[in-house]
This record gives structure tokens, C-alpha cells and sequence, in this order.
């Protein structure tokens, strides 16, 4: 998602000096059995300048909930900081850790009241005891929806199509993290505003796995 | 009563010099004026009995009931002044809405028994306010965190229960509570339980006419709070008022 700032409109060289970072993104949530991948590249831009290659756009908002950012990167991180401090809080309160459902309706909150200020595309993806691993996708404008797989950013209006044709309830794990790779490589290749490298994460009962996928080790398609 | 004539009565912000704060036990002693309320939680549920007397025979029947909705999965019971129970009923409803709204979620009840057990503590503090002539019992069931019970006092005071009682006759309801296996028990098993100890504890001499309250949380209404089918409850009440003939007789061949 490219911020369009007024004076990045003209495409002149210096563009990127007042031009706002924004996550010019691709991102994904997928569920799977027993948890959910979520998935990022890493790039994020000013204008036409790439201000970060390995940027990390899966950010921790509680110990079993992440969220992956698209749109403005100063608004998304300043929601995910408001969440986690709402959500911690409130897992004080309860005793318990709170539910992904509940952490996707503090988001919803925010980029809701907010929508006219802000520009966040936002997937809240997490595990909890009580529905397993769960997807919810929060776009511009604070509607808030659960679905199995969401993917996010300028990227994904390349990738739709390879998606549905892909994507299969309760997958296994690792066939899991290679459909989100796949997906995140394909919409990497064609959008200009995302690339870099592939960062995953995997959340289930026992917690968070990280990984990174190195722009050489991704897997390559037709470049015609 | 010590505490009349010392002035430190007269405050709920201002403690005696042995440590009492006495508008909070004169709550307690509103709450003892009135009749009796059960709360039994089972294995798949809550049940809630109340005994409401009715000091007219003018009242249309029905009137000022004392088991509340709070949430579709949250049941209120209470026992004292119904005014001020009304009030915390209100603000009980108001905070499961506020969290639904807020956290997409229905409201967990150990966080909404925090909630309004810190309510009612407020009302003990300050001098511009009396506490709460009511204790309450708040019961919810979750298909998957399972039932629960939670009691207020005037203090502010709450506990988790198995089995609870309140108002004139709570002594010997909690006797009787006592006596049942409640961790093993149904909640249809539970709601014949809850007349038998609500006719039982009735006292037919000093207050006339009474009407019984039950409603129930649990799997066979699919997690919803709400009145007793009619069938169940007349079922109950025929099985209640047998149950104190038997014992009547019983009393008779005594003698």
C-alpha cells in the first residue's frame, strides 16, 4: 500500500525527501491445524526510496497474538503499541491471557473511531484455548471479519487468484509455512512497493516460531 | 446496640475506635430483613431460588422480582432493599454491554464480579453515600469454561461458591445446601433442590404468603440465564411442598 503523499504525485527524483514511510507491503494470515502462519516481506518505502529492506512487519501484540501491518507505517505502529498496552492491561485484569477474538475487537476499535485520521490495513492472527489458531483481517475503515486466510497491501491484488486456487482447510504445518511462502513470494515478484526477504511467524499452543526466508532462498516462478 | 449514641454510626467513611465501619453492618442487617436467596451451582450450571414474600395481598402477582437478567449468559439474584439492588442491576447490565461493545466478547463473570464488588466497596468510603442494602449472587455457565457463582456483600466483599445463601433464613438454607453432593449433581436435579430448600425455610408464621423464584444457567438452555420452564417449575413446587408434608408427618409421629 503506497502512501500517496501530494508531492509524490509528480514522479520528480527527490520525492522520497517529504514523502511519508509507508508499508508498501505484502502481507498474510493463514489458519492451519493447529495454529495460523502469518507472513511478511520486509520492504518499506518513501516514495520510490526504499527507507528499510528488512523491515519486521509482523509486530508481537501479546504473547499468543501478532499482527501483520500494512498502510502507514507511524499509524500501524502506533495502533499495535495502544493495543498491546489495552490488551496487557486488560490480561492483568482477567488473570488470564486474553482472546485473539478479543484483541482483533480492540483493533477494530481503534482504526474505527480513528478511520478518518488513519491509514492502516491491519491482520490480527493468534492462538487461544478457545477457537485454536484464528485470522481476523481489519482493512481500511475498521470492519473486522474472521476468515481462514486473509492475505493484505499492494501486493496481494496480485496473488487473489493463486490463493483460492491454494489454499485448503486444515493443512499441516509445514505445508502451511509453504503456501504462505509461495503466496508472499508470487506477490513480492510483481509489486513494485514489496520485496526483500520473507518473514514468518507460526503461533500455536506452544507458542511463537519465527522465521526468515532470505531473498535468495525464495522459490522462483515464471518471470516472463 | 453498642453503637448507638457514639456517633460513630452515623458515617460510612469513618471507622469506630475497635475498627467496625457500622453503616456497612446496618447494610448487613437490612439484607438479614429480607427473604431468602439460593444460588447452587452443579455440574452443567447454576440455579437460583428465591423466597419473595409479599406483605399484601393487593400486589399483583409477579411484582418486584428478584432474579434479574444481566447478560444472556449471566443471571442476577438478590436479597435486601430492591431499590438498591435495581441500581446494581443496572450497573451490572451496563458493564457487560460496555465489555461486549469494547472486547467483542461476553463478558467473563470474575471480571464483572470484580467490577461490581468494587462498585458496592465505593459506597463504603465516603461519607456523602450509604452502602448497598444488598447482598447479590451472580451466576453464569460457559460451555467451555464451565459454570460459576460469585456473592456480593454490602462491603464489597465477594467469594466463588458452590452452593450460597442470603437473607432471614440463610443459616439454615446453608445447612441444607450443605447437604448435597453439588459438584455431581444436574441442574434439573438442582432446581427441585432449590424449592425444596426455599419452602423449607419459609417461616409460615411470621410472613403469610410467599412466591417462589427459580431460574437457571446451564447446557440445557444452551447458556442462557432465564426463568424455569412453567412445567419444571410446578413439577418442583409439587415435589417441594410433599416433601414438607413427609416431614411434617414425620415431626407429628415424633411426638
Amino acid at each position: 500500500m503506497m502512501q500517496m503523499h501530494p508531492s509524490s504525485m509528480n514522479m520528480s527524483a527527490t520525492d522520497w525527501m517529504d514523502a511519508a514511510h509507508s508499508t508498501g507491503t505484502s502481507i498474510m494470515a493463514a489458519e492451519f491445524d493447529g495454529g495460523v502462519v502469518i507472513g511478511a516481506d520486509s520492504r518499506t518505502t518513501t516514495g520510490a526510496y526504499i527507507a528499510n529492506r528488512v523491515t519486521d512487519k509482523l509486530t508481537k501484540v501479546t504473547d499468543n497474538i501478532y499482527c501483520c501491518r500494512s498502510g502507514s507505517a507511524a499509524d500501524t505502529q502506533a495502533i499495535a503499541d495502544i493495543v498491546s498496552y489495552h490488551l496487557n492491561f486488560h490480561s492483568m485484569e482477567l488473570g488470564t491471557q486474553p482472546l485473539v477474538e478479543t484483541g482483533a475487537a480492540v483493533f477494530r476499535e481503534m482504526c474505527y473511531n480513528y478511520r478518518d485520521s488513519l491509514m492502516a490495513g491491519i491482520l490480527v492472527a493468534g492462538w487461544d484455548s478457545r477457537k485454536g489458531g484464528q485470522v481476523y483481517s481489519i482493512p481500511i475503515g475498521g470492519m473486522c471479519v474472521r476468515q481462514a486466510v486473509s492475505i493484505g497491501g499492494s501486493g496481494s491484488s496480485y496473488v487473489y487468484g493463486y490463493v483460492d486456487a491454494n489454499f485448503k482447510e486444515g493443512m499441516k504445518k509445514e505445508e502451511c509455512v509453504d503456501f504462505v511462502t509461495n503466496t508472499l513470494s508470487l506477490a513480492m515478484a510483481r509489486d513494485g512497493s514489496s520485496g526483500g526477504v520473507v518473514r514468518l511467524g507460526i503461533i500455536t499452543k506452544d507458542g511463537v516460531e519465527r522465521r526468515v526466508k532470505l531473498g535468495t532462498e525464495l522459490p522462483k516462478f515464471y518471470e516472463g | 446496640m453498642s453503637s448507638i449514641g457514639t456517633g460513630y454510626d452515623l458515617s460510612a467513611s469513618q471507622f469506630s475506635p475497635d475498627g467496625r465501619v457500622f453503616q456497612v453492618e446496618y447494610a448487613m442487617k437490612a439484607v438479614e430483613n429480607s427473604g431468602t436467596a439460593i444460588g447452587l451451582r452443579g455440574k452443567d450450571g447454576v440455579v437460583f431460588g428465591v423466597e419473595k414474600i409479599v406483605t399484601s395481598k393487593l400486589y399483583e402477582p409477579g411484582a418486584n422480582k428478584r432474579i434479574f437478567n444481566i447478560d444472556k449468559h449471566v443471571g442476577m439474584s438478590v436479597a435486601g432493599l430492591i431499590a438498591d439492588a435495581r441500581q446494581l442491576v443496572d450497573i451490572a447490565r451496563r458493564e457487560s454491554a460496555n465489555y461486549r461493545s469494547q472486547y467483542g466478547v461476553s463478558i467473563p463473570l470474575n471480571y464483572l464480579n470484580d467490577r461490581v464488588s468494587m462498585y458496592m466497596h465505593a459506597h463504603t468510603l465516603y461519607s456523602a453515600v450509604r452502602p448497598f442494602g444488598c447482598s447479590i449472587i451472580m451466576g453464569s455457565f460457559d460451555p467451555q469454561e464451565g459454570p460459576n457463582m460469585f456473592m456480593i456483600d454490602p462491603s464489597g466483599v465477594s467469594y466463588g461458591f458452590h452452593g450460597c445463601a442470603t437473607g432471614k433464613a440463610k443459616q439454615s438454607a446453608k445447612t441444607e445446601i450443605e447437604k448435597l453432593k453439588l459438584s455431581t449433581m444436574t441442574c434439573k436435579e438442582l432446581v427441585k433442590e432449590a424449592a425444596r430448600i426455599i419452602y423449607l425455610v419459609h417461616d409460615e408464621l411470621k410472613d403469610k404468603n410467599f412466591e417462589m423464584e427459580l431460574s437457571w444457567v446451564c447446557e440445557e438452555t444452551k447458556g442462557k440465564h432465564e426463568r424455569v420452564p412453567e412445567s419444571l417449575y410446578l413439577e418442583a413446587e409439587k415435589s417441594a411442598k410433599q416433601a414438607m408434608e413427609a416431614e411434617s408427618d414425620s415431626d407429628t409421629e415424633d411426638m
